[in-house]
């Protein structure tokens, strides 16, 4: 399977791809960041911050435009990928594999249901076309 | 024999020479101006720990520095020079008179904070632009202190403030603003203190009248809207609009930018707004200087006349006495919104051009305005999409989605390949309301020769959109620069000239 | 001039033209159809404005009207109070009234506004050079207004909910603080040397010199700041930093002031010029224009206004300010002062400022009746306690064509908020010490 088959992704275009049981990375879809053009900066909490489904934990800006991030699950961040934070370019680039933001222990595994599968996000792409 | 080309590197030499910053060209000892030697004793200096170790401004002498900025100059664009059909900014001519008057040493020396006696010549002029505009927009009284469109509309939004509050409402805190507003309106509201909330506009390119009633409550402090919209068309539902709002208990705001459309034919204030504000820079003239300066003007009827910021200009009754004019502040004004009287520069010059129309010119500006834009919208609706198709007022919206749809040009691109034709691009991408907007706004003071050529150029470039598309996305050819990288230069800010 | 067939001298369409535009206009027959939106009820109301002006009759009538105002240049002036007479050179009107920049538009299309651009980010440099700060925007409305976005930017950075602000600060920036703060949660103390400071200050906010011409202890306020985790901001006087040590220096977070002496025309109170300082760090949160130099498509260096999503035409109700409109061309007319003042000239004029003032106020003290308040340092201006009132002195010194300086006996008892520029010759400065002699309390 590839990785974004085994994404779940939220309707703000954020994706999880959980690495172990109850870690879990966290970044934007090509959709988004397609959508914004040259990233040009991202604003991220620091590591150990808490993060909660849905509420807002950073930002990104484009040249164009400035994007709320919110967080697709909750828990606590135990790393920011600095990387991306340094060459923003990244999201662009790799949305999926480097241009991953932040690295979460989740708080709530069931929380997941909360989301979309690959074909659910594909399909609400879909509906918003119209 | 083709004598033109110089070879490829003196295009780069040049360009380098000619834009070498000031601190890189600076040499130690050269002068850029004189001044003359102290006149009065010496005097005991502050003591050192006051004193700065040096100052690290460029050394250029003074031609240097004309011939500098005067290569700059010609890097620009400007309406003496061109074209600039630019939605919702009044690009009109800049009359050469009111710069004349403008740098006369009785209103260009005299000094903000000189007793009122020694200055009643300045005082009214304040006093008559003030009269001049109420006029104008049909309302009780006017500010001229704040120093920009978007000074006035946070003035009118602390005067919405400032009136509920009075009224014992501090429960009103949404101010509604439409779909299609300036940037400058909500940013201006929540500035105020206030929340907002977005209204649509329905498929006529009106107010939604429905959406309107529904986001009505009890906490509803006002509307701002621009009329007639950024969509170039006059908001037929405004009657309704002003009736459901000021039945609700709301205060209707207007913002000017479009007055142009207006003037003499018809006032806001009988429209039924509360409070109006005008770009002084757009609709009158203030030349737009490379981004300012410009001033604000805000008319309200007479219920907020005591609200108004501060100062304004009184003018006594007593005929005897030559000391009429006076700088007072409104019993409940929101108060000062800069150091002074605002900018008396540029209302000078709005003065100058009211005078120089008189009620005769006045009249007529919207009429050749309106005129020219339905002109070019009248051409132009076969090769570019026309979101709303109606008669447009002084601008019209066309939308490049047409293109975009076709092979991906961008209203961007069209504009980028307007500039080798000497033109300015229109407004793009505003209002949000519209994909892929070309706002486009020639002014009265446009000429047929000017419009058919613009025409014929934006017919022009329709065809090279879709037979040579690269042709506009590597535009522009002729410019100084070509497009340049904005998102490097957000990446890896560069603001200032720093030691190599 | 005969005003019944008025014909606009800025309009170039003739009737016959409009006519054949209108036919090229599909559902129009005349001109009146294109309003057929407006309510008719409401539609060609009387304007009463008067008649139409010919540019002589214009002339001659606003002549007559500038006539009636006393001007500083046939008049001597010793006003300052945050607007000064200045030394301007000749090569700055001349260059900022060159239609190039005085016509164009704000710079959102670089490719045609390069002149401007580059005029702007040297603006930006020598601000910064001048504060000894990192960096700087293109400027704002006035000095009173930039301080009040500071305030306002200083609560985004810190999350906190109180500025100090000493008393000595003009007492106009503090009415625009005010006006600017209301609608906030924002909170002003006012303070003075001695006060602590609240835990939860944002800022405090001082004036260098002070409203009142002293030389306030910028160490002391900036290690009260730093102690408290409150940003330092100071406003200054821009000609005083030909001078005196720079606000940077002393680890100021944001610099703001008014920059109209540095080449702008009193112009009865503006447009003038914002500066508007800071950190490099509070980029972000910085308000106004920036512009920032970048590459072409084909490697070579231009400008391009940077940042632009803090702004309110992207940013709408989350901008750092809804400021949109600036001061474009009056920041052009400082960078060319700047430029042709350089390093030498500008230290020049503030020491002139310098000079004459002690000069004056030396002979002033020794007048009786007259006393010069400050018992501190001072730049070039200074309160003198009046033998009888000031609004009094200044009617009789302007029967000598001299204005005097500001009243400000509401603060300090018959005192006299006076100035001196370069623009003061030691004639017209002896001249007004022989006028204030003859004026004593009878």
């Amino acid at each position: 399977m590839s990785k974004e088959q085994e994404m779940y992704y939220s309707d703000e275009h954020e994706w999880v791809l959980m690495e172990t049981d109850t870690t879990a990375l966290i970044g934007i879809t090509k959709f988004a960041s397609d959508n914004l053009g040259d990233i040009v900066f991202i604003e991220l909490p620091e590591s150990r911050s808490a993060v909660t489904q849905f509420e807002q934990f950073g930002e990104i800006e484009s040249v164009k435009a400035v994007t709320e991030l919110y967080s697709p699950v909750s828990g606590n961040i135990t790393h920011i990928n600095e990387s991306a934070v340094q060459n923003p370019e990244i999201l662009s680039d790799s949305p999926y594999e480097e241009g991953w933001l932040i690295k979460v222990e989740l708080k709530d595994k069931s929380e997941l249901e909360n989301l979309m599968d690959l074909q659910g996000y594909e399909s609400f792409l879909e509906s918003g076309k119209d | 024999m083709n004598m033109n080309k110089i070879p490829n590197e003196y295009h780069i030499k040049k360009q380098n020479l000619i834009r070498k910053l000031l601190m890189d060209r600076s040499q130690p000892g050269k002068i850029g101006a004189h001044t003359p030697e102290s006149d009065v004793p010496k005097q005991q200096q502050l003591p050192s720990q006051y004193l700065r170790d040096e100052l690290p401004l460029p050394e250029v002498s003074e031609n240097e520095i004309v011939r500098y900025f005067s290569q700059l100059s010609q890097f620009n664009f400007s309406i003496d020079h061109n074209f600039y059909p630019l939605g919702s900014c009044a690009m009109k001519y800049n009359p050469k008179i009111n710069d004349e008057i403008a740098s006369l040493p009785g209103l260009s020396e005299i000094h903000p904070l000189q007793p009122e006696e020694s200055v009643q010549g300045a005082l009214k002029i304040i006093f008559e632009l003030q009269g001049f505009l109420a006029e104008i927009t049909g309302l009780h009284s006017t500010s001229l202190a704040p120093m920009a469109g978007a000074e006035a509309e946070l003035a009118g939004m602390l005067i919405t403030r400032s009136f509920h509050q009075n009224n014992g409402d501090n429960h009103k805190t949404k101010i509604l603003i439409t779909d299609s507003a300036h940037g400058t309106n909500p940013a201006s509201a929540v500035m105020a203190g206030f929340d907002v909330i977005s209204i649509p506009s329905d498929q006529n390119g009106n107010t939604d009248l429905e959406a309107l009633r529904s986001a009505i409550n009890d906490d509803l402090a006002g509307l701002m809207i621009t009329q007639p919209s950024t969509l170039g068309l006059f908001d037929t539902n405004i009657i309704e609009i002003c009736k459901t709002v000021k039945d609700a208990g709301g205060v209707l705001y207007g913002d000017g930018a479009n007055l142009n459309a207006l003037l003499g034919r018809i006032k806001p204030g009988d429209l039924g707004f509360d409070i109006f504000h005008s770009n002084l820079h757009k609709t009158f003239t203030q030349p737009h200087g490379g981004g300012g300066p410009g001033a604000g003007a805000i008319m309200v009827s007479e219920k907020f006349s005591q609200y108004l910021p501060s100062p304004i200009v009184r003018h006594s009754a007593n005929i005897q006495s030559e000391n009429n004019y006076s700088l007072t502040s409104p019993e409940n004004s929101i108060g000062k919104m800069g150091g002074f009287h605002g900018n008396f520069g540029a209302l000078v010059r709005a003065y100058s051009y009211i005078k120089t129309l008189g009620k005769q010119g006045i009249n007529q500006i919207s009429l050749d305005a309106v005129i020219n834009a339905n002109y070019i919208k009248s051409h132009l609706q076969e090769y570019y999409d026309l979101p709303i198709k109606r008669t447009c007022m002084h601008e019209v919206v066309f939308s490049a989605s047409n293109f975009k749809k076709l092979n991906g040009i961008k209203a961007i691109d069209i504009a980028k390949r307007l500039i080798d034709y000497g033109i300015h691009p229109p407004t793009m991408y505003f209002p949000l309301i519209i994909d892929e907007a070309l706002m486009i706004e020639p002014t009265e003071t446009e000429s047929k020769e000017t419009l058919d050529y613009f025409i014929s150029t934006m017919i022009q470039i329709a065809g090279e959109a879709k037979a040579n598309p690269d042709i506009l996305r590597n535009a522009p050819h002729n410019t100084p620069n070509s497009r340049l990288d904005e998102a490097l230069a957000a990446r890896k800010p560069n603001l200032r000239w720093k030691k190599k | 001039m005969d005003t019944k067939k008025f014909i606009s001298r800025y309009t170039p369409n003739t009737s016959i033209q409009k006519n054949e535009m209108l036919k090229k206009i599909p559902g129009v027959t005349t001109v009146e159809d294109l309003f057929a939106d407006l309510p008719s009820n409401l539609i060609n109301p009387q304007l009463n404005l008067p008649n139409a002006l010919s540019e002589l009759e214009l002339k001659n009538e606003i002549l007559a009207t500038s006539n009636l105002n006393d001007t500083p240049g046939e008049f001597s002036s010793f006003l300052g109070a945050g607007s000064y007479r200045q030394f301007i050179p000749s090569i700055v009107r001349q260059i900022t009234s060159r239609s190039e920049f005085m016509t164009s538009y704000t710079p959102y299309q670089p490719e045609i506004s390069q002149g401007t651009l580059q005029a702007h980010y040297e603006f930006q440099s020598m601000i910064c050079q001048l504060t000894n700060m990192e960096i700087a925007n293109s400027g704002m409305y006035d000095g009173a207004s930039s301080m009040a976005e500071a305030a306002l930017m200083s609560a985004r950075i810190t999350k906190k909910k109180r500025i100090a602000v000493l008393k000595t600060v003009s007492p106009s920036c503090i009415d625009v603080l005010k006006t600017f703060l209301e609608a906030t949660e924002i909170e002003i103390d006012l303070i003075n040397n001695s006060t602590s400071l609240n835990p939860d200050t944002a800022c405090i906010i001082l004036q260098q010199p002070s409203f009142l011409g002293n030389l306030e202890d910028l160490e002391r306020f900036s290690n009260l700041a730093k102690k408290n985790d409150s940003l330092l901001v100071v406003s200054v006087d821009p000609i005083s930093l030909g001078i005196i040590k720079p606000p940077g220096d002393y680890g100021a977070d944001i610099v703001v002031g008014e920059g109209q002496s540095l080449g702008i025309s009193t112009t009865f109170g503006g447009p003038y010029v914002g500066i508007f300082a800071c950190k490099e760090k509070f980029i972000r949160q910085m308000p106004g224009r920036i512009v920032g130099q970048t590459l072409d498509t084909e490697g070579k260096t231009g400008y391009v206004l940077t940042m632009q999503t803090r702004e309110q035409h992207i940013r709408r109700e989350k901008a750092t300010s809804n400021i949109c409109t600036s001061v474009g061309l009056i920041a052009l007319g400082t960078t060319v002062y700047l430029a042709a003042l350089g390093k030498s000239g500008l230290k020049q004029i503030a020491n002139l400022c310098y000079e004459k003032a002690h000069y004056a106020a030396n002979m002033i003290d020794s007048i009786p009746g007259y006393t010069v308040v400050n018992n501190g340092l001072f730049f070039r201006e200074f309160v003198i306690k009046c033998p009888i009132p000031p609004k009094e002195v200044n009617l009789l010194l302007i029967k000598n064509k001299i204005i005097g300086g500001l009243d400000i006996s509401s603060d300090v008892e018959n005192g006299m908020l006076i100035c001196f520029t370069e623009m003061n010759s030691k004639k017209e400065i002896d001249n007004l010490i022989d006028s204030l002699k003859n004026i004593q309390a009878t």
